[in-house]
């Protein structure tokens, strides 16, 4: 069943690809829909039925070369069947919601074909996404990994007579490969330290990794933090976190369904995936991942802060998608991943929905993006407002507090913020986060009062002629609506509230339940979890102590000081691996009231700014940017990143690339090349030419200058002096 | 003993007998009126021998108190011989009827000088060796100038006859004062005195023997008279002296530097290797001037031999084994474009003008590409099999140490593709100018598309040629 939820998008992406002429272009994007649809429903009853036991699915061999082996195979557990449906529900949303956004583009001239290509596209990029999280080996996801990486630079690239598309592609696609590189590092090293590539192997040598050192760039590191590092590289790249986020922004150049599909909803959430992912890893490296919650922390602040003041629809949903991507890191750098995955669930639901609203509102107002030309839509586009005030509801994190009663966001960010008050026991990450949510707020609320309150502004005619989107752009919507209404009450439980639903969603050991037991009693015996925690560990220090003694032996590299590492013992079971004497879910679920409650007054200190700014005195955020002019140039230039960069590196490699073509190339290269080719041997050919007299005595005279240099050299080299 | 001795030379007896036979037959009967069959007759004979050597007993057999040797490195190169002397002939038969050329002689000559070449390579004794040399020789020098009436061509075999005179000298020289520091003429007794701390006066006998050799394989300096001969002489007997001698000669060398002087590799491996560093460049450089096709493969011919002796060089079992598989990739690539020389004619007459060949493609798209492949295996593109030839030498340079060698050797093969690819952008991209009929003969276009096949088939396989030229080094160098 996984299989043909795997292969499901490709079959569709091949068909629609290179047989649409026959089947036609409005079969092509029927079929690759309705196959998307399909894996959706599989999806989902994979995700319902799961067992505990994480299954391997073997689809075909890989590569096979000395101790390398690879196949293609599926890893089946909690993790996986999350991602299956977050991706193939939204990319089946996004396939349904497209047929109506795209039947008439302004981009395409008469006669031209390019729906069949999109829903090629999407499909293609949904195949890879789901190659990348099925993946039970890092080659694979690489491949994956790269394969979203193509997808999402065609898809941006879509409208590729706009000069401003294609450049927006090549950034996202050369970001990316700063990413990639460290990834591949990753790879690299967590192959050449374990000797295997495959998750269970190298999930089971975490232990063992974190007591290797491994020298990199003429210095000793502990291979596991350096290992999560270099693979958090990767998925700093792929989640647009600070530094490699100017690709994101830029990203909003393709067309809006893809902007939903891939810019916020799945290949995004990669690097997060690929974090949880590796959490028997992170688990090891406590220094990397608190640089994890750092950062995390910092991008959702940087991000919300440039949200605060962008009048691009898209970019202001974009710099929210950057910054939410921001909390689920904090949230698995201190080590609660099942908190990351789930803001990663919730998130895909509200903020593609935001996107398809968006593209809704574009749609109706005939492709213009600028907010300062919305205004008092509400009534215009009715479903689409609804729908956007459920996102914003959702995003925003509206629910009652110190309940579960709320909106998908409510529970998940919420989950977060205490997450990382217990994580950081209230410092620098926490903070950060309760900020983001009060500048979340503003501008989701700048948003929606400046879209659909307020007074029209912009161009009368094409207020005149907003018109509600088709009933396939608003299905979509609705559903997504429910998710982000009822995904954050469903799953909280599983997620992050009970400690043994968690176990059992995750398929993890049991050695939580008694600290469950202690939550539900309410009595927090720091005593008895820490007596659980040294027994645990004694237990598997001595499990991999044995384990050590008869393995290493038994490897075929004992010779090899490098492969002294390959895994002993076994993997931890489950989904994900928490360390056993880790107490954050418990912290969290005890911080005090005011850090739970924290978020939501930030929320509503957000909201009451927004309403002051754009519903009570529109006049106000004028003269409050020319009160604050450089900290408003700063926050919508972006913080200078692009500057910054372009200064940096992009200046800098030009003129090497320049100097490179002009002076090594064209001159030295090329030059020399021509002077040889033109100049030197055309004179050694009329040399030949001329010494070929065709006089017999010429020739003669020849051979014997030759043998006379021939005997002169073998006196002075050879024989016996 | 006498009974062994003459079943080990069996092949060359019948070739020699039937070679008096038939000129003997041939004078009492038709004469020139037979010649047409006598060539098929010969070239069949060829492959029948070139058969039962090959597929007879394999072993080592010495004959004459080791002057003769058969051995699986001679039966590979008399293979080579047989086949590639029978290809030539019968494409040639058409070409040289057509003109009045086709004496009954001719295949007589021809058979005559490949029992030279035969017991050329495997000489076991100097005078074995020169015996083959001059009987091989003889005969070519009367083929170059088989067109009496034309002044090249007798121009042709006069230099060629009296360079050879030189060459023969010099051979016979360098013989003597081996003989006269080695005390005999046996290449197993020469490489007793010739090891260790070998006298000068052996080590000069050693230069001038290999002078003389250098001189049939025409490496730089003993090749100028190479393009005037191939230029001079009829076009079928240029194709012949391109494949079947060199392989003889190139066979000779290496059975006399390893056979006799194997103890002195150190010596003799700078000597040719300055003589495939200035093949390989001056073949290169010169053939850039050239507009006539047949001089053209003649700097060609210079340069591939500079390539095989880059394999001899090494001085090792893989260098020889090396050398062979080039020298036949060398003669296959050459039979089939002397194959597409022969057809080249406008009007009846010949035309070597490669300029003739500007738009070739659009005529012929067919034979266009089987020339492509040619020309790009020649200059040793891959995928082709010229790629494999020169990959195989320069690995057998490089491995003996000789990395300069290797790298002049790549060098200098970047400087000729020029000249083959030239050929190929005349034929694809040239100018309008007076085109070029072809001769619709079967037989060529059917040389020319086999060879061509070859060149693509043999990267992937080649024909079981590595095992056997590896077998055959392994008996030369131990």
């Amino acid at each position: 069943m996984v299989t043909t939820i795997l292969f499901a998008p490709l079959v569709g992406a091949i068909i629609a690809g290179f047989g649409w002429r026959t089947i036609g272009e409005k079969g092509a994007q029927y079929l690759t829909t309705g196959l998307l649809f399909l894996a959706c429903l599989l999806s989902w009853i994979t995700f319902l039925g799961l067992g505990s036991e994480t299954q391997h699915i073997h689809v075909l061999d890989f590569i096979q070369s000395g101790t390398l082996e690879t196949s293609w195979g599926i890893r089946l557990d909690r993790l996986t069947a999350i991602m299956l449906i977050v991706v193939t529900t939204v990319s089946a949303l996004v396939h349904l919601y497209s047929l109506g956004y795209m039947a008439h583009d302004d981009n395409w001239g008469e006669g031209e074909h390019y729906k069949a290509r999109f829903f090629a596209y999407l499909s293609f990029f949904t195949f890879a996404m789901l190659m990348l999280v099925t993946s039970d080996n890092l080659v694979q996801m690489f491949f994956g990994w790269e394969g979203v990486g193509v997808a999402s630079y065609l898809l941006i690239g879509f409208y590729y007579k706009k000069p401003s598309a294609n450049a927006a592609a090549i950034k996202a696609f050369v970001v990316n490969r700063v990413g990639d590189f460290g990834f591949a590092l990753g790879i690299f090293g967590l192959f050449f330290l374990t000797d295997s590539i495959k998750f269970d192997d190298i999930f089971a040598a975490g232990p063992a990794l974190a007591e290797t050192t491994l020298r990199f760039l003429w210095t000793d590191w502990n291979a596991a933090n350096l290992l999560a590092f270099l693979l958090f590289i990767g998925a700093m790249g792929k989640s647009a976190q600070l530094f490699l986020h100017t690709w994101l922004p830029d990203a909003m150049e393709g067309p809006t369904p893809v902007s939903a599909l891939i810019h916020a909803a799945t290949m995004v959430t990669a690097g997060v995936f690929l974090v949880c992912r590796m959490s028997p890893l992170m688990e090891y490296a406590p220094e990397t991942m608190a640089f994890v919650t750092f950062l995390g922390a910092s991008t959702a602040f940087v991000a919300a802060t440039i949200g605060l003041v962008q009048n691009d629809i898209k970019r202001v949903i974009a710099y929210s998608t950057m910054s939410q991507l921001g909390y689920m890191f904090v949230a698995a750098g201190v080590g609660v991943y099942s908190v990351a995955m789930f803001h990663l669930l919730t998130h895909a639901f509200f903020k593609a929905m935001l996107f398809l609203g968006a593209g809704s509102v574009i749609h109706a107002m005939h492709h213009e993006q600028d907010m300062r030309n919305y205004g008092n839509l509400r009534k215009k586009i009715p479903y689409t407002f609804w729908a956007m005030m459920i996102g914003t509801l959702a995003i925003t994190g509206v629910g009652i507090p110190l309940t579960t009663i709320g909106f998908a966001g409510f529970l998940s960010k919420d989950a977060i913020i205490e997450s990382a008050y217990a994580g950081t026991n209230g410092g620098y990450a926490f903070w950060m986060l309760v900020v983001a949510a009060l500048f979340t707020s503003f501008y989701s609320w700048r948003l929606m009062f400046l879209t659909f309150y307020g007074k029209a502004r912009g161009d009368k005619h094409t207020h005149e002629h907003a018109h509600e989107s088709p009933m396939v752009m608003l299905v979509p919507l609705g559903v997504l609506a429910l998710g982000a209404i009822f995904s954050g009450m469903v799953f909280y439980g599983s997620f992050f509230g009970d400690h043994d639903k968690m176990n059992r969603f995750f398929g993890m050991p049991a050695h939580h339940a008694a600290d469950a037991g202690h939550g539900a009693t309410d009595t927090h015996g720091a005593a008895a979890t820490d007596t659980h925690a040294e027994v645990d560990t004694h237990a598997e220090a001595a499990d991999h102590g044995a384990a050590d003694d008869h393995a290493a032996p038994a490897t075929d590299h004992a010779n090899d000081p490098h492969a002294a590492v390959i895994a002993h013992g076994t993997a931890p079971q489950g989904a994900i691996y928490m360390s056993p004497d880790s107490t954050v879910i418990d912290d969290a679920h005890h911080a005090p009231k005011w850090v739970k409650v924290s978020p939501f007054v930030a929320m509503i200190l957000g909201f009451l700014t927004a309403y002051w700014f754009y519903i009570v005195n529109p006049a106000m955020p004028k003269k409050f940017a020319d009160a604050q002019r450089p900290l408003y140039l700063f926050l919508l230039n972006k913080w200078y990143f692009d500057e910054i960069y372009d200064a940096i590196f992009v200046k800098p490699a030009m003129a090497l690339g320049r100097f490179l073509w002009k002076r090594g190339d064209e001159k030295v290269i090329d030059g020399t090349l021509n002077g040889v080719a033109l100049g030197i041997v055309p004179f050694f050919t009329r040399l030949a030419g001329r010494a070929q007299t065709g006089y017999i005595f010429t020739y003669a005279f020849a051979m014997v200058i030759g043998i006379v240099v021939l005997i002169t050299w073998m006196s002075l080299t050879g024989g016996a002096e | 003993m006498i009974q062994a001795d003459l079943n080990t030379i069996a092949p060359e007896i019948i070739l020699s007998i039937y070679a008096m036979v038939a000129l003997v037959g041939a004078v009492y009967t038709g004469k020139d009126k037979i010649a047409g069959p006598l060539v098929w007759l010969t070239a069949g004979l060829f492959v029948l021998l070139a058969a039962w050597i090959g597929l007879g007993s394999g072993g080592t057999h010495d004959a004459f108190g080791g002057m003769f040797k058969d051995d699986a490195f001679a039966r590979f190169a008399k293979v080579t011989i047989l086949v590639s002397g029978a290809a030539v002939l019968v494409m040639g038969q058409d070409y040289m009827s057509r003109r009045n050329l086709l004496r009954f002689e001719y295949p007589v000559l021809v058979s005559l000088s490949v029992v030279g070449m035969m017991m050329m390579v495997s000489a076991g004794d100097l005078m074995a060796l020169y015996m083959g040399l001059e009987l091989q020789s003889l005969a070519l020098y009367v083929v170059a100038s088989l067109r009496r009436d034309s002044v090249r061509s007798t121009e042709a075999g006069m230099k060629y006859f009296v360079l050879g005179a030189l060459s023969s000298g010099l051979l016979l020289y360098g013989a003597s004062l081996t003989y006269g520091y080695a005390g005999t003429t046996l290449f197993s007794g020469i490489i007793d005195a010739a090891s260790g701390n070998a006298p000068l006066g052996l080590l000069f006998g050693l230069v001038f023997v290999t002078a003389g050799l250098a001189f049939k394989v025409s490496a730089v300096p003993f090749h100028m008279w190479t393009p005037d001969v191939y230029e001079g002489a009829p076009t079928p007997i240029t194709a012949f002296f391109a494949t079947a001698p060199k392989m003889a000669a190139m066979a000779l060398l290496a059975r006399v530097l390893h056979d006799a002087f194997g103890g002195v590799v150190g010596d003799w491996q700078q000597i040719i290797a300055l003589m495939a560093v200035l093949s390989m460049f001056l073949g290169a450089v010169a053939a850039i001037g050239q507009t006539n096709i047949k001089r053209l493969m003649a700097y060609s011919s210079i340069a591939h031999m500079g390539f095989a002796l880059m394999g001899l060089a090494a001085g090792t079992a893989f260098g020889v084994q090396a050398l062979l598989i080039y020298m036949v990739i060398y003669v296959t690539m050459n039979v089939g474009t002397f194959a597409f020389i022969l057809t080249m004619e406008r009007d009846g007459e010949p035309v070597t003008d490669i300029a003739s060949l500007n738009l070739f493609a659009r005529a012929h798209p067919g034979r266009a590409m089987a020339v492509l492949f040619l020309m790009f295996s020649l200059a040793g593109v891959p995928p082709f099999l010229g790629f494999f030839g020169k990959f195989y030498v320069l690995r057998a340079a490089y491995d003996a140490g000789l990395g300069w060698l290797a790298v002049a050797g790549v060098i200098a093969s970047v400087i000729g593709a020029f000249y083959y690819l030239r050929i190929v952008y005349y034929m694809y991209f040239g100018e309008e100018g007076a085109h070029l009929d072809t001769n619709k003969s079967p037989i060529l276009w059917g040389f020319l598309v086999a060879t061509a096949a070859v060149m693509l088939i043999g990267s992937a396989w080649m024909f079981g040629v590595e095992g056997a030229a590896e077998a055959a080094a392994a008996t030369l160098v131990n």
